[in-house]
């Protein structure tokens, strides 16, 4: 804001609008230059571009395939060279040296430091009961839902509601839960959702929510929950309107109705698909950081692998054990993969 | 990969306009009638809906209520106030001149070219491996399509390095040009981070175009360029603008790079870097934390309302059998 120019003026005028035109004149001067750096970014990047490609496929004869081949893959390969693998190669690595500068080699210690500190193993066991309630709950609901849905008229208005918290991130919704989880001393009137429904339900002394173990991880979970069964709903849904209308007819009129109908026909049909939004999921959940830092940061034995690789690494700058944390993470996401990626393709053929 | 005529976007319904199937209806007795499960869906959805109602409504009470009392009770009381917003804008209480502008410009100076960069290349490379025959496609597209599993967290310490001094491996010393402090290493990071997903997703869809008009292209003596701009491109939009959309999602929603990359000052740091700091310094002061937290969440819902059918076809085309 311009430096006293303001305040030596005797007005009347409502400070709200001072204070605004003030941010405005330094928003300007902050995001033009901003904006100006985008710009120029994204007009380089499709200039250099657009340039490569013309001035290419002016080439003739038998240099033009090999050339098309180089120029259009060679920008893909380059950066996941650069960005996923050489680096991936190199975390492995540092994974073995110690935290110290200069790093000396110290082989597995780093895991065995894992695996044997009760915080660290607490920490995965906790990543492992997340990584089996949020995505069979989720998928569960998303199911139940699609189910019922299916029966309803006007699909879109209940669809996209529950599809909602997926698009607000996962700061968003972290927010917005840990507003419903504010604690109050019960003398005093309630601001948060969870406990006035506590107390209204007769629970006179309900806890601090976010501070209580265990029972703060399964809330966080609630969150996770909360977002990916809009995911688990939609994908589920699709599947089941794929089901030809001929094997339903079939089994109805074989004599399944309602749950059985569901058991002996609908689940089989739907099985590829189940499987792939739970491992979905399940990777999500693994890699899950936001939530948890967001909300208690990691405290109040809520910790999760993911936000512990991140403490480790950044802000207690232990390069090599928050190293050997991402390596664990990169093991437990492959078999999840796999398992994944079998299931479509055998859906694909 | 199969390849079938190219029904896939109009196999998947949409959010909005779910296709139905022709299974008979009347003929299928279920546990739940449609009455009732119209009721319980409805329930449902309002439960569902009723934690981001208390963020909406809480941001526009004034402080001392927001203090004293539950926002349910705003029904019975009603009382407005924009000074939340006008305080989170305006810097008041968060210690930064512009309060949470600056956050705001970033986020979108961040996820625009994010969501552009990655688009680019991804789809050169899709349609080079669906329509360039050269040995070693397939090979290339599986490793790209692995890549999937290699989660952020195994190259965020390396990257940081390399986008600030150097870069070593196995001996190997290479310096690097610092740009760390600049939107780039967050803009390339992004890039590199998508890729992966990208090109799946758009292979899929570019090696589903009608083989004759590609064909008949190359015997009229096309350029694989030409053929890419004139004809692929055209062709792919449906599929470019649904990626475009889910990955300028992704970028602004995301946390995890941004912290890494750009975290901390306002010159470069996104909204839910921001956010995420002031939950803790902010703790008690709910009534800017909701204000901040629903205009973090504005754009994506403004987005997602106005382009679903795009976003939820992007969803499915990977996850459903096609």
């Amino acid at each position: 804001m311009g430096a006293g120019e303001g305040t030596t003026r005797v007005l009347s005028f409502d400070p709200r609008s001072a204070l605004l035109a003030g941010v405005f004149q330094d928003v300007l001067t902050d995001s033009g230059p901003k904006f100006t750096q985008m710009v120029a970014a994204l007009v380089g990047f499709f200039g250099v571009l657009i340039l490569v490609l013309l001035l290419a496929a002016r080439a003739r004869g038998r240099a033009q395939t090999p050339l098309a081949i180089v120029i259009f893959v060679a920008p893909a390969v380059i950066l996941l060279l650069l960005g996923l693998i050489l680096p991936a190669i190199r975390t492995i690595v540092l994974s073995l040296y110690s935290d110290d500068v200069p790093a000396t080699f110290v082989g597995g210690s780093n895991y065995a430091w894992i695996f044997s500190t009760s915080d660290e193993r607490a920490i995965l066991l906790r990543t492992i009961v997340w990584i089996i309630v949020a995505p069979l709950a989720s998928t569960a609901l998303g199911l139940l839902l699609a189910l019922l849905i299916d029966r309803m008229k006007r699909e879109s208005v209940p669809k996209s509601l529950i599809f909602l918290p997926m698009a607000i991130s996962f700061v968003g919704a972290s927010i917005i839960w840990s507003f419903v989880y504010a604690y109050r001393d019960p003398s005093q009137p309630q601001i948060g959702l969870l406990s006035q429904v506590a107390i209204w339900l007769g629970w006179s002394n309900p806890p601090n929510w976010l501070l209580s173990s265990p029972l703060n991880n399964f809330l966080l979970m609630v969150i996770m929950i909360w977002i990916q069964t809009g995911f688990a709903m939609v994908v589920l849904s699709a599947a089941i309107k794929a089901i030809p209308g001929d094997v339903m007819e079939a089994a109805a009129l074989d004599g399944a109705h309602g749950w059985r109908l569901f058991r002996a026909v609908t689940v089989p049909m739907i099985r590829g698909t189940l499987v792939v939004v739970v491992t979905t999921i399940m990777i999500a959940t693994l890699k899950i950081f936001d939530i948890v830092r967001t909300t208690t940061g990691g405290n109040f034995d809520t910790q999760v692998l993911a936000n512990e690789m991140y403490n480790q690494a950044f802000t207690q700058f232990s390069v090599g054990r928050g190293s050997a944390l991402a390596v664990v993470l990169f093991v437990g996401v492959i078999p999840l993969m796999i398992y994944n990626i079998r299931q479509l393709r055998k859906d694909r053929q | 990969m199969s390849v079938e005529a190219p029904e896939l976007p109009e196999m998947v319904p949409s959010v909005a306009n779910a296709s139905k199937s022709s299974r008979p209806r009347q003929s299928l007795r279920s546990a739940f009638s449609s009455r009732m499960a119209s009721v319980v869906v409805i329930v449902i959805t309002v439960l569902w809906t009723i934690p981001t109602l208390g963020l909406f409504v809480t941001s526009f009470r004034p402080a001392a209520d927001v203090e004293s009392s539950g926002w349910w009770t705003f029904f019975s009381d009603p009382s407005l106030t924009l000074d939340n917003y006008t305080q989170v804008f305006g810097g008041g209480g968060s210690g930064v001149a512009g309060g949470l502008t600056p956050y705001f410009v970033n986020s979108f100076v961040i996820s625009i070219p994010g969501a552009l960069f990655p688009l680019a290349i991804a789809s050169m490379a899709a349609y080079a491996i669906a329509w360039v025959p050269f040995r070693g496609a397939t090979t290339l597209f599986f490793i790209i399509f692995a890549l999937q599993v290699v989660p952020l967290q195994m190259a965020l310490i390396p990257l940081l390095q390399m986008f600030s001094n150097h870069f070593s491996l196995f001996g190997v010393h290479i310096p690097t040009p610092d740009i760390a402090g600049t939107f780039l290493p967050v803009w390339i990071a992004h890039t590199m981070f998508a890729l992966p997903l990208a090109v799946f997703l758009l292979h899929n869809f570019i090696a589903q175009l009608p083989k004759e008009i590609i064909e008949s292209a190359r015997a009229d003596g096309a350029s694989h360029f030409l053929i890419f701009r004139k004809i692929v491109l055209p062709l792919s939009t449906p599929a470019i603008a649904s990626f475009a959309i889910f990955q300028f999602l992704w970028v602004w929603n995301d946390l995890l790079v941004a912290l890494t990359f750009a975290g901390g000052s306002p010159k470069v740091s996104p909204l839910t870097a921001r956010l995420s700091q002031l939950t803790g310094a902010f703790g008690s002061k709910w009534e800017l934390l909701t204000a901040g937290a629903f205009i973090a969440i504005v754009v994506p819902l403004i987005v997602f309302f106005s382009l679903q059918r795009y976003f939820v076809r992007g969803l499915l085309t990977g996850s459903v059998k096609g």
